[in-house]
């Protein structure tokens, strides 16, 4: 049972992580690679605030997301003179950077060696420190997310997001503007992120830099590629399938080494075959 | 300056190609003006100038009197002018609907962010829908439609947008008579509101047909302005247009 509400955890804050970078990728079409960097970021402002500060955790997650905001609204700005390929390998360079301030700030971070005994949430005397209660936690962010995030995407200035991923020019003839709903939907991605690494640092009480690395943007990024490109339930779909892959496999029985190796080849195979049968992945809306 | 729109001294290079070149023409409000001229004579880059995707070079713009020397095409909207695009561009992995609420939408961020749903411009829609005969394809992915139909979204786009001044590249190439006869009657509707229309076509028929004036274009410059039956008949634009 234990196992299982670990499991749908987890599912939670990929879910979050999922819906938050689809707004960018998926509905307004540009290529990110910076999720790994505001997760990180999220972590690391709720594991120092909390152990170093004793900050209530609900505290912290708006600080995070703060924090995540200005850093996106930086970048972002920054970014929304890209497009493409371009703007994947510059926001792959926030998530570079943000690795190594974590590793090498070592008087705010510990560096390599992470953060130890950060604390599950409490609010007005309630505590969230069993796991059954964290996920009722959990889900409750991921629906407000849902829903906000189905508000956004739903309303005029969501089909503005739909229509700059393909033709900026015809959006501005519109009348619309460009570059501020890029900036937006960047800054308001990077926020809701922030969340996910808040949680995720609060539920493993541990956390070291190792994490938020590029493979786990690209990690990210698979997800809502399987799961369905503009689609929010198919982000949710995702991570429940990638997350549970690697359980699958420990399931029957083989060697950590093999079921390690396996993993990375049937992520890949389901990658080629996904875009060759259904490039806009399972429930998704977009095709790149 | 007697038009709505007007252009004076308007140029525009593209390394060596003098696409518009010493332009000054005018197009008279609520009138239906036909531009005309060979291939390659410039009439894309115009509207292009018009619609602010390019800036000019040099020279002028002025629209109800009002000059500039670029203009911003996220302004359009705010003076009243909507166009087509002779290569018809949409947005096509959004539905018919949705292609048409992005003419209509509110446009600043906040406003935007607050309005959900197209409940508000209902009767709106249903009535453009109805004028270029895609009711029933309301919901279909604009990827999905017929040619014919993709020219009629792209016009339906422009009526959304309610505009004054309406710049139509080669609205009629490639369709079949009825869609023809279909667009003729839109645009007679908006010559009945008195709306100002500049109509790229080749087929002169069609010109003389449907329009009051018509400009003669040739590399770049104006090589004729006036009434359609006068235009015509001068003997300088049977030579360089008609090759007569
Ligand atoms: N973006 C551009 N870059 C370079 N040259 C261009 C560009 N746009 C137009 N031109 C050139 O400018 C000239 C005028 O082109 P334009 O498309 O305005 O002609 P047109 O009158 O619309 O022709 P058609 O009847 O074939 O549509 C052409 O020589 C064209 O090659
Ligand atoms: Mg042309």
């Amino acid at each position: 049972m234990e196992y299982i509400i670990n499991l749908f955890i987890l599912f939670a804050i990929y879910g979050i992580l999922a819906i938050s970078l689809n707004i960018v990728v998926g509905y307004t079409g540009l290529l990110s690679l910076a999720q790994a960097a505001f997760y990180g970021v999220g972590a690391y402002a709720t594991a120092i605030l909390m152990t170093k500060f004793d900050m209530n955790f609900f505290f912290t997650v708006i600080i995070g997301m703060i924090v995540c905001a200005l850093i996106g609204f930086i970048i972002g700005a920054i970014l929304s003179k890209f497009k493409g390929d371009y703007y994947a390998i510059v926001s792959a360079g926030l998530t570079i950077i943000i690795f190594n301030t974590l590793l090498n700030c070592e008087g705010l971070t510990n560096g390599p060696i992470g953060i130890f005994g950060i604390g599950r949430p409490t609010l007005f005397g309630f505590s969230f420190s069993s796991n059954i209660n964290f996920l009722i936690l959990c889900v409750l962010t991921l629906s407000a997310i849902y829903y906000l995030n189905k508000h956004l995407v739903n309303s005029s200035f969501g089909r503005v997001l739909k229509g700059i991923r393909e033709d900026e020019r015809l959006v501005r003839v519109m009348g619309h503007h460009r570059k501020t709903p890029k900036m937006l939907s960047f800054v308001f991605s990077a926020s809701l992120t922030s969340v996910a690494g808040s949680l995720f640092a609060s539920y493993l009480m541990f956390i070291d830099p190792m994490t938020f690395q590029l493979h786990e943007a690209i990690f990210i990024f698979t997800i809502i590629i399987v799961g369905g490109l503009a689609d929010l339930k198919g982000s949710m779909l995702g991570a429940v399938i990638m997350i549970s892959l690697p359980e699958i496999l420990r399931f029957l029985g083989l060697p950590q080494e093999t079921a390690a190796q396996l993993q990375q080849l049937i992520y890949g195979l389901l990658l080629v075959v996904l875009m060759y049968i259904r490039p806009q992945g399972i429930l998704g809306k977009y095709r790149m | 300056m007697s038009g709505i729109l007007n252009t004076k001294n308007l140029s525009m290079h593209f390394m060596g190609v003098k696409a518009v070149d010493d332009l000054t023409v005018s197009f008279p409000a609520g009138l239906a003006t036909g531009l005309v001229g060979p291939n390659g004579c410039g009439k894309t880059t115009l509207f292009n100038l018009i619609s602010g995707v390019y800036d000019p070079t040099a020279g002028e713009i002025f629209i109800r009197d009002k000059g500039f020397t670029r203009i911003k095409c996220t302004k359009l909207r705010d003076l009243k002018i909507a166009r087509t695009f002779q290569d018809c561009r949409l947005i096509s992995q959004l539905s018919v609907e949705d292609n048409i609420m992005l003419a209509i939408s509110k446009t600043g961020t906040y406003d935007s962010i607050l309005e959900v749903g197209t409940e508000d411009y209902e009767e709106f829609l249903d009535h453009i829908l109805e004028t270029i005969s895609l009711s029933h394809k309301r919901h279909e992915l604009a990827e999905n439609l017929s040619y014919g139909q993709r020219k009629l979204l792209e016009i339906g786009r422009a009526l959304a947008s309610n505009a004054d001044i309406y710049l139509l590249d080669e609205p009629f190439s490639g369709l079949f008579p009825e869609i023809v006869e279909k667009i003729k009657s839109i645009i007679n509707d908006l010559k009945a509101k008195h709306k100002t229309i500049i109509l790229v076509e080749h087929n002169i028929a069609l010109i003389k047909e449907i329009c009051d004036n018509v400009v003669v274009m040739d590399a770049g410059k104006l090589l004729k302005q006036g009434k359609a039956e006068e235009v015509f008949a001068d003997e300088k634009v049977k030579h360089a247009y008609l090759g007569e």
